[in-house]
């Protein structure tokens, strides 16, 4: 479904991807995990077309996207959970929302994406008249992904969800980004420091190590690699 | 009594022009950081856009005088749009002093075409709506400052519409809040930013033609000073705050206009200064802005 192909991305003179290679397949959960500044959200922001790649390309249901504006490759149908959340905190949860319909003109799919939302965040619901900066930091995140669903996307991406939210809402968060994945379908690549987590739902992971992937390969097989224990999941 | 309230109307009618032109200056500096210093030019070249419309219109009706005001607006909405596509688009993303130096270039560039090409002889602006006056309990209302506030009134409560209630203003919001997010959900920014100057431009544009009606004579560098004057009341009200900015604008215009009827009226202009100054020491956020550090 999505091939990144050689990616490389600099700000200014420094590299911060070197190469990297990767491919998400349909339906499936792939996830990406590294170090602090090893180039996990550059990748993410490649894709979705807030960075210019160097070189390289990234190819999305067999077209090339590599060049393609933000708001186009939205429109494609790549949804983007950014780092920190982004979410609009001057506006309602339900401005949010409807932010996140932008590019939907169907007012029954719109209607239904909004259900499907409440279904999975009963929260949101709850919280709809409230402004979105006075959420706590997991309700963000509800609201960040929930935002995101609201476009519809067929790949959906997900950077550093378990970041900065109460660790009993962390699991949640998780469950609900398998939950997702199951019933719409939505292919996930997922961008995760907490790597143990990140393994668990996934099918296949990456290890971006400065700029490089160090190692791929199915999720379960690296839980038991002992070099990735010893640097990420705590020995 | 019938002092202070003619004082009150005669700065309710200075302010709501304040208020034309500091929206413009709150809404590109909400959506960009910027400060546009050319939009003060955009209010003067309203005005000659009313004029040359309006003079060749029959005078004095209330049909002339709109159709004057909606060229004006129009024209002016097309400069605001052409001014960022070609001056201010090729510098985004670059150091925001570049695009700031850039904005008083085009605020000279725009004033001296316009000597070159108006010349710089002040023109009397003709009476495009009916100059009557009425007189209430020894009030003295002047049509055209009825039409002041009104007009004022209509587009600023057009734009709060617009800005609340479609979406595109709802995007234009969200770009103001966070553009990558904005970009996420498939705003494109471009567009948004095209919105913002069209809208802030038109709004410089009635301004321009309601300031010259009540100030009956217009040059190429009659922007300066109200243009100032605006972005103090911008700066007032907080700048990005759009309802901060009327605010701002029409607190300005009152303390300028009883000042303006004291015994220090020779210090008018100080005071729209001196009020930055306080603002800047006391409440840098201004009165409705929040404030917010920095992003680096």
């Amino acid at each position: 479904m999505l091939e990144v192909s050689e990616l490389c991305v600099s700000y200014g003179a420094i590299a911060a991807l070197r190469g990297i290679s990767l491919k998400v397949e349909h339906g499936s959960i792939v996830t990406l995990i590294g170090g602090n500044g090893a180039g996990k959200t550059t990748t993410l922001r490649t894709i979705s077309g807030l960075l210019r790649p160097k070189s390289g390309k990234v190819t999305f249901l067999g077209e090339n996207i590599t060049r393609l504006p933000a708001h186009k490759i939205v429109a494609r149908g790549i949804g983007h959970v950014p780092e920190g959340r982004m979410i609009f905190s001057n506006l309602t949860v339900a401005e949010n929302l409807a932010m996140g319909a932008y590019l939907r003109t169907d007012k029954a799919a719109i209607a239904r994406n909004r259900e499907y939302v409440f279904g999975i965040f009963p929260r949101l619901k709850e919280r709809l008249r409230q402004t979105a900066g006075t959420l706590s930091g997991g309700e963000q995140q509800m609201l960040a992904i929930g935002r995101a669903l609201m476009g519809e996307p067929k790949f959906l991406m997900l950077d550093e969800p378990s970041l900065g939210i109460a660790p009993r809402l962390i699991s949640t968060i998780f469950e609900k980004i398998v939950e997702i994945n199951r019933d719409r379908k939505i292919a996930v690549l997922l961008v995760e420091q907490n790597a143990n987590l990140a393994l668990e739902i996934s099918g296949y992971a990456y290890v971006l190590e400065t700029g490089q992937l160090s190692m791929d390969g199915a999720s379960a097989d690296l839980r038991k690699n002992p070099q990735l224990k010893a640097a990420y999941l705590g020995g | 009594m019938t002092e202070f309230l003619q004082q009150l109307l005669n700065g309710l009618s200075l302010g709501a022009i304040y208020a034309l032109i500091a929206l413009g200056y709150t809404m590109v500096y909400g959506v960009l950081r910027f400060i546009n210093f050319a939009h003060s030019d955009v209010f003067m070249v309203g005005a000659f856009i009313g004029y040359f419309v309006g003079s060749h219109l029959p005078q004095g009706t209330v049909w002339g005088g709109l159709t004057a005001l909606a060229a004006a607006m129009a024209g002016c909405a097309i400069l605001g749009i052409v001014i960022e596509r070609l001056v201010y688009r090729p510098l985004r993303g670059g150091p925001t002093l570049n695009v700031l130096i850039t904005a008083i270039g085009m605020s000279l560039f725009l004033e001296y075409t316009g000597q070159l090409v108006f010349g710089a002889t002040p023109r009397a602006f003709p009476s495009i709506f009916p100059a009557k006056v009425i007189a209430v309990h020894g009030l003295i209302i002047s049509l055209n400052q009825v039409i002041v506030i009104v007009v004022s009134a209509v587009l600023m409560i057009a734009l709060q519409l617009a800005v609340f209630r479609t979406k595109l203003g709802t995007a234009m919001r969200a770009v103001a809040l966070n553009p990558k997010a904005a970009q996420l959900v498939g705003v494109n920014i471009d567009v948004v930013i095209s919105f913002t100057f069209g809208l802030g431009s038109a709004l410089a544009a009635a301004g321009g033609v309601l300031y010259a009606l009540n100030y009956p004579s217009i040059d190429p560098l009659m922007g300066v000073v109200p243009g100032l004057k605006a972005f103090v009341a911008a700066v007032l009200g907080g700048v990005g705050n759009i309802p901060g900015a009327a605010l701002g604008a029409l607190i300005l215009g009152m303390v300028e206009t009883f000042v303006d009827g004291s015994r220090w009226s020779t210090y008018k202009d100080a005071i729209a200064f001196a009020i930055l100054i306080g603002i800047l020491l006391f409440r840098p956020a201004g009165l409705l802005g929040r404030f917010t550090a920095e992003k680096v």
